[in-house]
């Protein structure tokens, strides 16, 4: 009897001494939240509706997370993007996060983040270097998968028919990384079957003017179209206008996909327009802040995280387009 | 009729057309889709006409010997600002809505001109430096009207400017064609034209012969401006959108090259008017063809290259001099002769 109630004594005390544990790590959590946690970004610039609403996306996470922003705009230039990173390290903020202008040059500024023992982490875009362990995650879309969804909906689309499918492809700026990958991961789909034929492809430089000039010698060059791939929306939205000129139905006679998901697209698509868009989606502020939260907390994270990316129908579009923020 | 000096600028353009023909051979065909005209040469017109609309300006102002680089920031700034009015107007629809919207843009691209004809005729600097401020500033102008989005407007009467058509035709071609008869008739029907070329090649002597030269330099700046505005609601309005960085992006150098391959030369002194537009169609044709034929877009560069080189070099008299030399010489003797160098006047 009195081994039982020294054992359940014990037993209590170790309860106690647990949750006493566990109160002090708490307690020690509220005084790095009293010390609010910073974090510099470096952000490639302003250069389109996509990149602003990515920016606003970072700041209200942010603010919403309770966590400081130092907020920088490179303005397209690699030079104020190491610029910033030095101040940053400066300034020593608890996690370095930044949009890459370019892939390549890195390594010496990283280098310095990484021996102030500040973590970076990616966003969006990502850098080529040899040592990995410069930064600590990558957070953003992946570009390829974004060009194989749209090759799975054209398969599953046509399932089940024999006759050729003629396709014309609209890419983005020649040599961009989303350029490349969109076109690489849609080819890797479709070609395992002989009916789909890519029968022109050009650039439209991702705007709605060039996306109309190409598609409007497409339409005159190529005898029959069946499909068009955009690599964005504005250059789908330019060869809609294109395509009704020429006396057609976008969307009916000529199937559309495009990628992006701009509010734009979205509404053509509730016109019926666009029959399928690949989201690629820059409001990533929340993963980003969740992601710095555990990184600070010493967290293991995993190397690559990709953003939450959907595929919309026409159904999903109009009902989606009443909330859509860019 | 080889001596006449469009004569080689139409060759090119003839041989760039009938290249497309080997390619889709009812390229010349144009017919009537739902009341309008249709076909291939119909649409190198029209997408055709905002450069010729900019390059026409950019002649005048390279007659006078200087050279105007923010026609593309005016191009972005003028749709911007038209686009703007019109998101925010109660009826974006009614006439009066897109009446007042050109003109905000056309008051605006009034002031940018003054501003360059001023730098360049009053304060002296060089028209290089003077135009590369607002090239590089109005983009940030354009980004700032339009919040650093894309803004769509949904206005008929708007849409008529570059992307509708009268009795038929493209509304922007039969524009271009207004601005461009105009123009001849002012500079080639008056002594303005004369006044031009003169202050162009020696604005000291034409001031001492009484030519107010700084006020005909800024008048060409201010008209440059305008024809950039115009085009830039050309662009604008044919995709019914206002893109403040990409709108007229690189616009300068494409009516700069227009101009030279027309036949007006870089030094000033004298101008084509009939040069640079058909220099500014060889330049959408060129855009056709590509398109049509199918060039890959990692090589697009290289053949843009390689038949603007072509194109100069053809025209350039002192090189077609040299050709035929060379050849005639070669068939007399092996003897290689001595050549002067001659310097290309492209």
């Amino acid at each position: 009897m009195s081994k039982r109630v020294a054992a359940s004594l014990v037993a209590g005390a170790m309860v106690v001494a647990l949750s006493a544990c566990g109160s002090g790590g708490g307690s020690a959590d509220g005084k790095d939240s009293g010390h609010k946690l910073t974090v510099g970004f470096s952000q490639v610039g302003a250069e389109s509706g996509w990149r602003t609403a990515n920016t606003k996306s970072v700041q209200d996470a942010a603010k919403k997370a309770g966590i400081t922003l130092k907020f920088s705009d490179a303005q397209q230039k690699q030079e104020n993007q190491i610029k910033a990173i030095r101040s940053f390290i400066q300034q020593k903020v608890d996690v370095i996060a930044f949009s890459p202008v370019v892939e390549s040059g890195w390594d010496t500024v990283l280098k310095e983040a990484k021996d102030a023992h500040i973590p970076v982490v990616l966003t969006d875009r990502a850098v080529d270097s040899k040592d990995d362990s410069l930064y600590v995650s990558f957070l953003g879309s992946d570009f390829v998968e974004e060009g194989k969804r749209a090759g799975d909906w054209l398969v599953k689309e046509y399932q089940g028919r024999t006759d050729p499918v003629n396709i014309v492809e609209l890419q983005g700026t020649t040599g961009s990384a989303p350029a490349n990958d969109r076109k690489s991961g849609f080819t890797d789909v479709i070609k395992a079957d002989a009916k789909f034929k890519i029968v022109a492809s050009q650039t439209g430089d991702f705007t709605r003017a060039k996306g109309k000039e190409v598609m409007q010698a497409f339409l005159k060059s190529q005898p029959k179209i069946d499909v068009l791939y955009a690599h964005n929306d504005d250059m789908a939205l330019g060869a809609i206008q294109a395509i009704e000129e020429a006396g057609k139905k976008p969307g009916v006679d000529i199937k559309i996909i495009s990628v992006d998901g701009v509010k734009d697209a979205f509404t053509a698509m509730s016109q019926g327009k666009i029959n399928v868009d690949v989201e690629c989606n820059p409001l990533l502020g929340d993963q980003l802040m969740d992601l710095v939260k555990k990184v600070k907390a010493g967290e293991q994270v995993p190397r690559r995280i990709k953003t939450q990316e959907g595929v919309f129908t026409q159904d999903q579009a109009a009902a989606a387009l009443p909330t859509r923020q860019y | 009729m080889t001596k006449h000096r469009l004569f080689w600028p139409a060759v090119v353009l003839a041989v760039l057309l009938l290249a497309n023909l080997a390619f889709t051979p009812d390229f010349f065909a144009i017919r009537i889709k739902d009341g309008h005209l249709y076909g291939s040469l119909i649409d190198i017109l029209h997408f055709g006409a905002p450069l010729v609309l900019v390059a026409l300006g950019m002649t005048l102002v390279i007659a006078t010997g200087g050279i105007d680089l923010s026609v593309g920031s005016t191009v972005a700034i003028a749709g911007a600002l038209a686009c703007l009015h019109i998101s925010e107007a109660a009826d974006p629809a009614s006439p009066g809505t897109v009446v007042a919207s050109v003109a905000i843009a056309l008051a605006v691209a009034l002031v940018l001109g003054v501003a360059n004809g001023v730098l360049v005729a009053r304060v002296g600097v060089q028209p290089i430096i003077a135009t590369l401020i607002l090239m590089v500033a109005g983009r940030g102008v354009a980004q700032l009207v339009t919040g650093g989005q894309i803004i769509t407007v949904t206005s008929g009467p708007y849409r008529l400017i570059g992307g509708g058509y009268w009795l038929a035709v493209p509304f922007a071609v039969l524009l271009a064609v207004v601005v461009v008869l105009l123009t001849a008739l002012l500079t080639r029907r008056t002594a303005l034209g004369l006044l031009l070329e003169s202050v162009g090649g020696n604005p000291v002597a034409s001031r001492l012969v009484g030519i107010r030269a700084s006020g005909l330099i800024a008048l060409v700046y201010v008209f440059s401006a305008l024809c950039a505005a115009v085009a830039g609601l050309m662009i604008s309005s044919n995709v019914s959108s206002a893109d403040g960085n990409n709108a007229g992006l690189w616009i300068e150098l494409d009516a700069i090259l227009a101009v030279v391959v027309g036949g007006t030369s870089l030094t000033g002194g004298r101008f084509s008017l009939g040069g640079t537009v058909l220099g500014a169609l060889i330049i959408q044709a060129l855009s056709t063809t590509i398109y049509t034929i199918g060039i890959p877009p990692e090589t697009t560069l290289v053949f843009k290259a390689f038949v603007v080189i072509t194109v100069c070099l053809i025209q350039s008299p002192a090189f077609r001099a040299k050709a035929v030399r060379r050849r005639s010489s070669a068939t007399r003797s092996a003897r290689p002769r001595p050549l002067k160098t001659e310097e290309a006047e492209a």
